[in-house]
């Protein structure tokens, strides 16, 4: 992306996690990914002063404890999180979910595709798309 | 995999004219709804009941100008689901934030070349779905 700065991936599935990884590996995406397993620890990133402010965060959605909608509210509520990129990366389909995202102002939302090569694609797409953007400059 | 169609707030002819050439060139059928101010494209809004599933938003605008535009559309519940994405030639960093901060989702400076950032915007937002339900 744009700056190389962090890209928060907040995802449960450890096996999706990885497939994300190795998508940016093989797509040489040099932007360090900080990978998170659901909302409660994605805040606890964000709160922690130490930790860079990503310059986007993927979302999963199904998670334990804080799922991502309840992250979202939370971050879209927040004057300093607010302004961060979030684009939704989920195997949910279901309309209330894409439009309860969509009210909180997503930039995106993804069905992760199941085939490795599509979802190579979709991360392309994602990275080609941030490059281009421009991003809030999180100081 | 659902992007219908696209609503571009451009007042320059030509720039207007370069995007709809852009989405012929990679054949993409969108509907394609342009307005040359922000008053129009509101008014167009309040007037439809499907929305476009996302809001191409230039800042520069007479009269209303983007970021205005953005605070309504942010702050009323029929349109706040749309995804306002800024194509501006404004490099100010104050843009920039207040942009973000009223939840664009994505803020690009015109390029020379037209034609590859059309193809990236539509390739990204291909894969996205939409709050159809909502509209």
């Amino acid at each position: 992306m744009k700056n190389n700065k962090t890209i928060l991936l907040v995802e449960d599935d450890k096996i999706d996690a990885m497939t994300v990884k190795r998508a940016m590996s093989d797509l040489k995406i040099t932007n360090p990914l900080s990978h998170v397993n659901d909302g409660l620890e994605a805040l606890d990133y964000l709160k922690n002063s130490s930790n860079e402010i990503p310059c986007i965060i993927l979302l999963d959605l199904n998670m334990p404890r804080m799922n991502g909608i309840e992250l979202l509210k939370v971050i879209k509520a927040h004057s300093d999180y607010k302004k961060i990129p979030v684009v939704v990366l989920t195997t949910s389909n279901a309309e209330k979910d894409k439009v309860e995202s969509f009210i909180l102002s997503v930039a995106g939302y993804m069905i992760k595709p199941v085939d490795y090569k599509q979802f190579v694609d979709v991360i392309k797409d994602i990275n080609l798309y941030w490059t281009i953007s421009e991003l809030p400059d999180n100081k | 995999m659902s992007l219908g169609s696209i609503l571009l707030i451009e007042d320059e002819r030509i720039n207007a004219m370069a995007f709809q050439k852009g989405l012929l060139r990679i054949n993409a059928g969108n509907k394609l709804i342009i307005k040359e101010t922000a008053e129009n494209a509101l008014n167009y809004l309040e007037g439809e009941t499907k929305m476009p599933d996302i809001i191409m938003l230039d800042l520069n605008l007479p009269k209303m100008n983007g970021i205005d535009f953005l605070k309504i559309i942010k702050s009323n519940e029929k349109f706040k689901q749309i995804p306002v994405i800024v194509l501006t030639t404004s490099v100010n960093p104050k843009d920039k934030i207040d942009c973000f901060n009223l939840q664009v989702a994505g803020y690009f400076i015109k390029p020379i070349d037209y034609f590859e950032l059309i193809k990236s915007i539509f390739n990204y937002w291909t894969n996205s779905e939409f709050a159809t339900a909502a509209n």
